[in-house]
């Protein structure tokens, strides 16, 4: 809501300059966004009057003109624009003066006459954005020889308040100076509204079908209304510093009126109308031209008024495009109604509309005002366009009114919810300038809202309200006191901030890439994945939900890739979605993908790549940290992103839990990706879920340690070794260590040799040969029956 | 007898010309040992006279002492050299860098949640996380925004379908809390949250850390010391000033928007703050008494309060990264930035 500062003052007068209004509404909750001069700066201009006007005698589209500005002696200057005429007041650059753009004006020979001054259109003058077709044409009774600048009151500011969706009743210069005059504790007064007496009998009937959606319907014929009539200027001023620009003097006048009071209102062109105004829902496949010239289908939960033909209008929100008023309009029908505010809410917006009066109708427009401002809307017309009026017909359901809502603010309420006891004196006149009605009683006030506080309707409201105004900033200030109260904590339970600290503890950074993916790189990584898809997604490419972490890491590599980062480690931790949306799963995960050398560039060290190994071994820092590394297994598995030989899913206690490996050739191909990446995922909830310490005692009897080299077919995993031989080690086995992996000279083509370090220890006596001479046995035994696979000799 | 002097200057040249220890203990053998050249002057005593012989081996003894004294100095001198010339040869560039010199770090906005969660954790409140698909109901119902409420329009929200959406803040969270616990109830809610906005100063994803406090008593007063103490602790700067904009929000009420004194430029106006010098940081507010209702709070012994920031916003400011998208595009020349 834009509003010119003069016109605030008409009705408030606060003994403070504009930044000072503008920090106090700010501070009451008017959030201002703007303060703004309503004219650029111009100087050495006047009003002056037209005296004569002779053709240029070289120049078909000039004039020579004298005027008086005042000076005495008429000034001669020489003219271009098409409208001027003799006996015209327009406003005058003299020669010295400054127009905006530090344009200077000086005496000058046009076409070889002299011309000393300018006649100013409104355009040159900042008055108006786009250039004129003419000079800026005065009422007659413009004064001459006075400053252009003070005769317009343009020494004004404009100020723009960003209101929030509670405050409808502030979209409006009444509502504002209300503020206002609470906030100084000052009367407000606007312009005496008098009823316009009708001076015909003509009428037109109005009948409300949908009297909850429109409680309540003023209408009024005005006969032989001159539509050619010239809105004045002061009118047209006022509009454009509130940001509106001067349509005709009709539609000014009701823009003036919302402006001024903020009741929206609607002229129909009476002669288009038939049988009667209908406020009805629209019906089963009505159509509607807009006055913006589109076509709408209406949906049957939309107000409209109605004739007998057919809908006019799309009701307070905008009107039709063939019943307005247009240059032949002689009769028009006025429309002043109250809408209520959720029979309005959200319908605009399914339109794809958002107007004026819609935005003031969703948020509350006073029931009370629409007989006001007819009239207010009938004197203005009337002055400008002459005309008669007929009398208001009002069509009303009482019952469908919002009810007047009467609420008690409670003293100890007030005092408890600020920590702040008021005076009782102050509340009660915060309270009746906000225009409530107050009634002091024992307990508090009890208070009736006004008809146009639509968000006041319960104690809290009235507490914010007091508040408000008497200022957030002078309320004190205090720390909540608490019990302290121990909480309950999992020791075995990792947090988050441990994992990802792990994580950065071994050279990671960690990514936040976007939840939702292009559906074609998730389609390329997981082809079988559902996951939930955006009805309306910012752009195609941020569309689907991620069904994995992998995406979006591959999409950050990339990014990194391109910009010269070769070696890239990168973590993410973040919810996956699977599944339609009635049996998704939102779940928590921890996922990474390294690229690029084995470690940092730099004078040592190996410069080999990244492979499946390195991160296994960063992985498994993780899982190892809870202390519960045996809950976890990896198991050769199949992942559409990853290559089928490098791949392993990871269970824990069994189930499921994540997957491990190099990305698919064929994915990265389809990706563009030239080098190979690796990439696990896990759930969060398994990495989180550690072990609490359990203390064995330490053994004083010695470790007895065995080391078996077994022959094992390449395809059989390491793991069915490590499980078979630990199944066949009994009880006192310490420990089993993998020393070596090797192929080669000396083995067999298709096998490899595994080496194992098993130690016992027995807690209260001595190991003998013989006992783990037999454990040996039994392993060498069935390692070679379940594995097939021999000790090495 | 009369060679001893003799014998002694002889075997000090040895020693001071020996190159090792073990020649050193050679000549100790040669001179000292059992058999030694030194030693058989003691066994040769006994044809002396009884008064010659304490005299002799008085001499005798000495000289076995001066040499087995030099042979010990050698010794330490050899062993002291030969350990320098070690030290000198095991000498390494101490200025290389060590190996393997990458460290990682935490992206700015979890380094920034962290923070945020851990001023508030230090005071008892619990952090509280939720689903990020939710329904109609958590993300607005519930939290008095019904169904074409003018504040929906608040927040462009994105939809699976006509109640499934992507929570547009993390007050589904609060939600959550209050149905399934008692008060008093302290809790922080930080997590993604969507938006369909996007551009210089948008993404259509972001992070909130929001806040709740419940029990009997909480006034405004609470709200306000709360929201002050933290931001001066955030921004680690005591005298940081703070005020509160009365504004709206359908979940609280009074409500209001919080500013602090432009950190950029310390509230001397600057481009940041819009010359204003001042920020808007976040929102705030009691909770309004229908959210407590939808959860089942009684409303006449409880008053709460709830709040909730940008945490984007917040490290842009603490960090001076100027330009919110960099947070997503997860370039490591940016992030490498907050290791």
């Amino acid at each position: 809501m834009k509003f010119s500062e003069q016109w605030l003052r008409e009705w408030v007068a606060p003994q403070l300059n504009t930044q000072a209004i503008a920090d106090q509404i700010t501070m009451a909750g008017l959030e201002v966004d703007a303060v703004e001069a309503v004219a650029a700066a111009f100087s050495g201009v006047v009003v002056a009057e037209v005296l004569t006007k002779e053709k240029h005698p070289d120049a078909d589209k000039l004039n020579v003109c004298t005027v008086n500005d005042g000076t005495g002696e008429p000034v001669q200057v020489v003219c271009g624009a098409p409208n001027v005429d003799v006996g015209q007041k327009i406003p005058f650059a003299q020669v010295g003066g400054v127009l905006p753009g530090d344009f200077k004006i000086k005496k000058a020979k046009l076409r070889g006459v002299e011309s000393r001054g300018m006649i100013c259109s409104a355009s040159e003058l900042g008055l108006e954005e786009e250039t004129s077709p003419g000079i800026l044409v005065l009422s007659v009774s413009a004064p001459v020889g006075t400053s252009f600048r003070e005769y317009m009151q343009l020494d004004d500011m404009t100020i723009e308040v960003d209101l929030t969706p509670n405050r409808g009743d502030c979209l409006s210069v009444k509502g504002l100076a209300r503020e206002v005059g609470v906030l100084n504790r000052l009367p407000v007064s606007g312009p005496e509204i008098i009823a316009v007496e009708a001076s015909i009998d003509d009428t037109f009937p109005i009948s409300i079908e949908a009297p909850e959606q429109c409680p309540r319907y003023l209408g009024r014929v005005i006969k032989g209304v001159n539509v050619s009539a010239e809105t004045p200027l002061w009118m047209v001023e006022r509009l454009r510093r509130s940001g509106v620009r001067s349509i005709d003097p009709v539609v000014d006048v009701t823009n003036y009126v919302m402006l001024e009071l903020g009741q929206p209102l609607h002229a129909f062109d009476r002669d288009n109308l038939q049988g009667g105004i209908t406020v009805r829902l629209a019906r089963e496949a009505e159509r509607l031209t807009l006055l913006d010239g589109q076509e709408v289908a209406l949906r049957p939960e939309t107000l409209v008024i109605a004739d007998e033909r057919g809908p006019l209008a799309m009701a307070g929100i905008m009107g039709g495009e063939n019943s307005g008023v247009n240059e032949k309009t002689h009769t028009i029908f006025l429309e002043s109604a109250f809408f209520a505010p959720l029979g309005i809410a959200g319908q605009a917006r399914s339109y794809g509309l958002h107007t004026d009066a819609s935005h003031r109708f969703e948020r509350g427009v006073d029931p009370e005002l629409p007989a006001m401002a007819v009239e207010r809307a009938t004197k203005l017309l009337i002055d400008i366009c002459g005309g008669q009026a007929g009398p208001v017909v009002e069509s009303l359901s009482q019952e469908h009114l919002p009810a007047a809502r009467s609420i008690l603010l409670r003293e100890a309420r007030l005092e408890a919810a600020l920590s702040k006891q008021l005076p009782a004196d102050d509340v009660t006149d915060i309270l009746q300038r906000l225009g409530l009605q107050v009634d002091k009683q024992v307990e508090g006030w009890s208070v009736v809202a006004p008809s146009w506080r639509f968000d006041v309707a319960i104690e809290e409201d009235l507490i914010e309200e007091v508040a408000r105004i008497h200022g957030y900033n002078n309320l004190p200030v205090r720390r909540p006191a608490a019990r302290l109260s121990l909480r309950p904590a999992n020791e075995a339970v990792l947090t988050l901030s441990q994992l990802r600290n792990q994580m950065v503890a071994r050279g990671f950074q960690e990514a936040v890439t976007y939840s939702f993916v292009a559906p074609d790189l998730q389609a390329a990584m997981l082809p079988e994945a559902v996951s939930p898809v955006l009805a309306n997604p910012i752009s195609s490419d941020l569309s689907v939900m991620r069904a994995s972490l992998f995406p979006g890491l591959v999409r950050a590599l990339e990014h990194n890739l391109n910009r010269q980062q070769t070696r890239v480690r990168l973590f993410e931790s973040g919810l996956v979605f699977n599944g339609h949306l009635d049996n998704l799963t939102q779940v928590p995960m921890m996922g990474a993908l390294v690229c690029g050398g084995r470690e940092a560039e730099g004078w040592s060290g190996a410069k080999a790549p990244v492979d499946f190994y390195d991160l296994k071994g960063d992985l498994e820092s993780l899982l190892a940290m809870g202390g519960a590394l045996d809950q976890w297994r990896f198991e050769p598995g199949e992942h559409p992103s990853l290559h089928p030989g490098q791949t392993a899913q990871l269970f824990h206690e069994g189930k499921p839990a994540g997957w491990i490996g190099t990305l698919h050739p064929q994915v990265r191909a389809k990706l563009g990706l030239k080098v190979d990446a690796v990439l696990f995922e896990v759930r969060l909830d398994a990495l989180s879920q550690g072990a609490i310490p359990a203390f064995e005692p330490l053994s004083r009897y010695p470790e007895v340690r065995r080391d078996l080299a077994f022959m094992l077919k390449e395809a059989t995993p390491v793991q069915a070794l490590l499980d078979c031989a630990k199944a066949q080690a009994g009880d006192y086995l310490k420990d089993i260590k993998l020393f070596d992996v090797y192929a080669g000279k000396g083995v067999a083509d298709g096998y490899k040799s595994i080496a194992l370090g098993l130690t016992w220890q027995h807690a209260s006596r001595t190991l003998n040969d013989e006992e783990i001479n037999q454990l040996v046995d039994s392993i060498v035994t069935n390692v070679r029956a379940e594995l097939d696979a021999e000790l090495r000799g | 007898m009369d060679h001893l002097p003799t014998l002694v200057s002889e075997a000090r040249d040895a020693i001071q010309a020996a190159q090792s220890v073990s020649a050193l203990d050679e000549l100790r053998v040669r001179y000292l040992g059992k058999k030694g050249e030194v030693t058989a002057l003691l066994k040769g005593l006994g044809k002396l006279s009884a008064e010659e012989r304490p005299a002799a081996g008085e001499q005798i003894n000495q000289a076995k002492q001066t040499l087995s004294a030099e042979i010990d100095a050698k010794r330490q001198q050899l062993e002291s050299e030969a350990l320098n010339a070690r030290l000198a040869a095991e000498r390494i560039d101490v200025t290389l860098p060590g190996r393997d010199l990458e460290s990682g770090g935490l992206h700015p906005v979890t380094r920034t949640l962290e923070r945020i969660e851990g001023l508030f954790t230090r005071i008892g409140y619990d952090v509280a996380v939720g689903p990020e698909i939710e329904d109609d109901y958590h993300n607005f119902e519930a939290l008095n925004i019904p169904a074409h409420h003018p504040a929906r329009g608040m927040a462009d929200t994105f939809y699976f379908d006509a109640t499934r959406l992507l929570r547009t803040h993390t007050s589904p969270v609060q939600v959550r809390t209050m149905k399934s616990s008692e008060p008093p109830i302290r809790i922080v809610c930080p997590g993604r949250v969507y938006r369909s906005d996007s551009d210089l100063t948008h993404t259509p994803m972001f992070h909130q850390v929001e806040g709740l406090l419940v029990d009997e008593g909480v006034s405004f007063a609470d709200l306000k010391g709360t929201i002050e103490d933290f931001l001066q602790a955030f921004f680690e700067r005591d005298d940081l000033s703070v005020r509160f904009r009365p504004s709206y929000f359908p979940f609280t009420e009074p409500s209001a928007e919080v500013d602090i004194q432009c950190v950029m430029c310390s509230g001397n106006g600057c481009r940041v703050c819009s010359h204003s010098g001042w920020l808007e940081v976040m929102g705030c507010g009691m909770v309004h008494p229908e959210v407590f209702r939808h959860s089942g709070i009684d409303t006449e012994r409880y008053t709460g309060f709830a709040f909730g920031m940008g945490a984007e916003r917040l490290a842009m400011l603490r960090y001076g990264v100027n330009d919110l998208r960099l947070f997503f595009e997860n370039d490591l020349r940016f992030l490498r930035q907050f290791t």
